[in-house]
């Protein structure tokens, strides 16, 4: 048996006072100044004992990173000068999509490499938008043995990204009839790629190729991005070129064992080319979702030319591009998935996402809907600690300082948080009764949608729905 | 047992005063005097919601009692102190801190409308949403019809059944049935304060309802209300032992829980104090897993294996069986009765109060709202609806969210969280943080685990109780029925929002819908 595949954790602390939830109020001109019993001091998270030490510097007491929210402060104080408010800051950090919690988790995880966990139940809405509007099935009794993360029997997340031949054939001599290349696998359905924003400095590259290494993923990098001194990460690079530029870069190409090359017509003509190079070379092709293309029909007649992986794109809220009605990155893999299913395709070539993966039950929902791994960037910021804030794109000071990151933190943090995903990742498999991520791919009987349940439990009761949830 | 079987209906448990056990209480409103005040009195004299208090010898009122204060709608009033103040002394507004209370299922208006209703028994006097979250879909969609006046009766609450039954197979084991349609769903000795557990054991021999101990084992305390405590089996099987299913009336396998459906449990080291370990049969300090699933029960017939065990070694036991709720959580359910069950209880995946990984929580399994009616329906097809009982939980929150389960199909619901927010929970989720529940309800710490009383929580948990059940009642006679169990499958009486015409939709409480900072 193979070695378990693990990601090692360690905790890394932030590098800046992150952007917290709530700032306690205190109206100090009541305060009685001399009692022995000060809530103060109770606080069981001890979170005052900072705000004393910026009090006695004369700073502005910093907004309070982990408040748990308890609320006996505000209660027990004697004289009542207690009272708190949500954090301004936190309300404008990220946006619609990366939402201030998706922010603050993910800051979390990166710090802890631990999963989060809170007591009494869940707090958001009955149902969300794209991914939020579908749930993960469990089984109760008949599945493999297993405890969860603290896993006894394996769970197996690998996935390959090299094509696989359609049948096996044999010649008489019971030797192999057809060209079985090799197999590209990684151990988890996790790529990075360079975000299309935020500071590129060295330390941020490394910070994420030396994570990837670390893990033994690989990372989308533009060619032009990759100085000579990255090099030695070699196959942890997946360089992106395009039809006009590939050439140009075949020290690279000799490096690596995968590439990925941008859509355009006719693009599977340079698939030869870019063989002859390197004929271990693993093509993957980048295709937009967006609305001006029939991607779907592209991805099918892809999957019959000589590549090997199709990574499919949408904007960082998952949607589709150019659209002014975009329908959500699910509904667009699951056409894709669907549609090289019928064309008899879909064994052969590996389906990757991006955009719109911003936590770990991303990853397994687009497995679900027809992927075979997702690649993530933004996310790989944020575990720096990047808020999100977008002054790097007007040439304003980054206020974690991005620039100056040591690469050895900085892989530090995406490490945790891929552990962390992991960990979640297995959580969710381990309830279906799943032990490979492989198998998750395009089971959407493994899921339950939010239509198909009102249709099944409510419209019996309530007749038709009037009121149509946009879910996409 | 018989005489619990013959408690009188008529006798309702008696309500009792029982105020917040923090000094300064959270009110919807917030009163400030200012500099101003001369100490007058006058604003104690006025106000009937004691707002304001100024006993005799005091030289001035006492801080605003906030949380009484109705608000704005004083103005209407005689006695609206803002007004009356000969100083201009007094400002009132919204509380800010509101803001930072609260979430999607739980907002800030349910938990203080249950607090209220824990400390008086009865509706809250202020304006508090209570019955409706801000969640937008399920209960919070769901309305009662407008009932038909001509059919509703006049009848006291003493004299409505609120009744379930437990045992509706006719298999000669006891006929056991509890006063209210609830009850007190498991929270394990190691995890949760033991005056935490044991108030609720004593509120439920009070009710004529249950509690249930949860996976950690029987602790001695339970002994004197033990006809009112269920004994969990899970799979870590901590503190199972023939005697704890020799003195329970029923026995509640638990194969899933909603809030981690298909993970095990994890009682974290720092939580494994000598007490735990001793009770668990474990070894302080060390993290215990239960592991998930059942690893002796991989069919129908070995999980049938289980209940006859259990009813050999005690004759008059009931069994319910605890699942989550899969796809297939009606063939489970079918399962369950097949092997011998009394009662499938069915735990959605938004509820529950253990710690548990928020993946789990969001996305494992459907919501309860969804999984009721599949399940009812499917055990009517069957013919077998009347002879089990089903019971839901997971997100079943308030006493409407019960009248709407029970209308869905369920017989009665399973309780956890209003139970620790009846006793002054915030949800704020650090449950399984370093010591552990810092308002002492989910720890076990030398300090913040001695924080509660339990006269205070057996008597807030009645008074919640007896708010929710004058709830039931007036719903049960709007319609014309005596009986909560005329209630079950009712769904004719309910509408959904979103399947409404608009015009239609307009003759309902619209759903709270406003944005909330998580
Ligand atoms: S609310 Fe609780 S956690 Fe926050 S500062 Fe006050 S005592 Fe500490
Ligand atoms: S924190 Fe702001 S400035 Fe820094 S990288 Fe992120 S978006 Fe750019
Ligand atoms: S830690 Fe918070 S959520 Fe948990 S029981 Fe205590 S108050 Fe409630």
């Amino acid at each position: 048996m193979p070695q378990k595949y693990n990601i090692s954790t360690n905790a890394a602390p932030p590098r800046f006072y992150p952007v917290g939830k709530y700032s306690t109020i205190e109206f100090r001109e009541n305060c009685a100044g001399s009692c022995k019993e000060c809530v103060k001091n109770k606080c069981v998270y001890d979170i005052f004992k900072d705000n004393y030490l910026h009090m006695s510097k004369m700073e502005e007491p910093e907004y309070l990173y982990t408040c748990n929210s308890c609320f006996r402060c505000i209660q027990e104080c004697t004289k009542g000068i207690f009272s708190r408010v949500v954090n301004p800051e936190y309300r404008e950090i990220g946006d619609a999509y990366w939402t201030p919690d998706v922010l603050n988790r993910t800051w979390y995880q990166a710090h802890t490499g631990g999963i989060p966990v809170s007591g009494a139940g869940y707090r958001g809405p009955f149902v969300g938008k794209g991914f939020d509007s579908m749930w993960t099935d469990m089984s109760e009794i008949v599945r493999p043995t297993r405890d969860g993360i603290h896993g006894r029997e394996y769970i197996n997340t690998c996935i390959e990204l090299s094509r696989r031949p359609e049948r096996l054939a044999f010649k008489e001599d019971g030797s192999l009839d057809v060209e079985v290349k090799p197999i590209l696998e990684i151990p988890l359905p996790i790529l990075f790629q360079q975000p299309d924003f935020g500071i590129y400095s060295k330390g941020v590259l490394l910070s994420m190729l030396t994570a990837a290494q670390t893990i033994g993923t690989k990372m989308f990098l533009k060619a032009a991005d990759v100085y000579e001194d990255m090099m030695c990460f070699g196959k942890s690079i997946i360089p992106l070129v395009k039809k006009e530029n590939f050439e140009n870069y075949p020290k690279l190409l000799s490096l690596v064992d995968m590439v990925e090359i941008e859509y355009e017509p006719g693009i599977e003509k340079t698939f030869g080319t870019l063989k002859a190079m390197n004929k271990d070379l693993v093509v993957s092709v980048g295709i937009p979702l967006s609305a001006d293309l029939d991607y779907a029909k592209i991805c099918v007649d892809l999957s019959k030319a000589d590549m090997d992986t199709l990574h499919v794109y949408a904007d960082s809220q998952g949607r589709e591009l150019n659209s002014d009605t975009p329908r959500f990155i699910k509904d667009m893999l699951r056409d894709i998935h669907l549609a090289l299913v019928d064309a008899a395709t879909r064994q052969q070539i590996n389906i990757l996402a991006s955009g719109g993966i911003c936590m770990a039950e991303h990853v397994n929902k687009s497995i679900i809907c027809g992927a075979d791994g997702v690649a993530i960037d933004l996310s790989l910021l944020v575990a720096m600690e990047c808020r999100l804030c977008g002054r790097c794109m007007n040439d304003l000071s980054c206020p974690v300082e991005l620039e100056s990151i040591d690469p050895e933190y900085g892989s530090n943090r995406i490490t945790n948080l891929m552990g962390a995903w992991r960990n979640q990742m297995l959580e969710m498999l381990g309830a279906m009764g799943l032990r490979e991520a492989r198998r998750l791919r395009g089971e959407v009987g493994r899921s339950m949608w939010f239509e198909d349940l009102e249709k099944e439990s409510f419209a019996p009761i309530f007749g038709e729905r009037k009121v149509s949830i946009d879910v996409g | 047992m018989n005489q619990i079987k013959d408690q009188s209906k008529n006798k309702l448990p008696e309500i009792k005063q029982t105020p917040s056990r923090f000094r300064n209480t959270i009110g919807k409103y917030i009163l400030k005097r200012n500099s101003k005040c001369v100490s007058c009195g006058k604003c104690a004299e006025l106000c009937p919601h004691e707002v304001h208090i100024m006993p005799e010898n005091h030289a001035s009122p006492f801080r605003p009692v906030e949380h009484n204060c109705i608000g704005p709608d004083c103005k209407k009033t005689d006695h609206f102190c803002i007004e009356h103040c000969p100083e201009d002394a007094m400002v009132l507004k919204e509380n800010p801190l509101l803001d930072t209370m609260g979430d999607y299922r739980w907002p800030p208006e349910m938990l203080l409308g249950h607090f209220a209703m824990a400390e008086t028994g009865g509706a809250p006097h202020v304006d508090l949403e209570y019955n409706l979250g801000n969640s937008g879909g399920g209960f919070d969609m769901m309305r009662f019809i407008k009932p038909d006046p001509k059919v509703a009766i006049d009848i006291r609450d003493e004299d409505i059944d609120t009744r379930i039954e437990l045992n509706k197979t006719c298999d000669g084991r006891p006929e056991r049935t509890i006063d209210i349609p609830c009850y007190g769903g498991g929270m394990s000795y190691g995890s949760t304060a033991l005056s935490i557990i044991v108030g609720r054991a004593r509120a439920a021999k009070r009710l004529n309802s249950l509690t249930c101990t949860g996976e950690g084992g029987y602790p001695p305390e339970f002994l004197p209300y033990k006809e009112h405590v269920i004994t969990q089996v899970a799979t870590g099987l901590f503190g199972v032992r023939e005697e704890t299913i020799q003195h329970c009336p029923i026995m509640e396998f638990k194969y899933a829980q909603g809030a981690k459906p298909g993970l095990g449990g994890h009682l974290l080291g720092e939580k494994v104090t000598e007490a735990v370990a001793k009770m668990r049969e474990t070894v302080v300090g060390s993290s215990l897993f239960s592991p998930f699933p059942f690893h002796s029960v991989y069919s129908v017939e070995d999980h049938k294996k289980h209940v006859d065990w259990m009813k050999e070694i005690n004759h008059n036991v009931l069994c319910s069986i605890k699942v989550s709720t899969p796809t297939d959580v009606d063939m489970v359910a079918i399962g369950a009765y097949y092997a011998g069950a009394h009662i499938i209880h069915i735990d959605g995946s938004y509820g529950g109060t253990g710690a548990a990984p928020d993946i789990a929580k969001k996305n494992i399994a459907m919501p309860i709202e969804y999984a009721i009616p599949k399940v009812h329906r499917f055990l009517e097809e069957e013919g077998v609806r009347n002879k089990i009982t089903l019971i839901a939980s997971g997100g079943i929150r308030n006493g409407l969210d019960v009248a709407k389960a029970i209308a869905l199909g369920a017989d009665g619901c399973v309780i956890g969280t209003a139970d620790l927010v009846a006793v002054e929970c915030v949800r704020c989720g650090n449950c399984e943080s370093g010591r552990g529940c810092a308002r002492g309800i989910a720890s076990t710490d030398p300090e913040l685990g001695y924080m509660t009383e339990e006269d205070y929580v057996e008597q807030r948990l009645v008074n919640m109780y007896m708010a929710w059940r004058k709830q039931w009642c007036d719903i049960l006679r709007s319609y014309g029925l005596k009986s909560i169990k005329e209630l079950r499958g009712r769904s004719d009486l309910m509408v959904h929002l979103d399947y409404l015409d608009e015009e239609e939709r307009k003759k309902y409480q619209p759903a709270p819908s406003f944005k909330m900072v998580l």
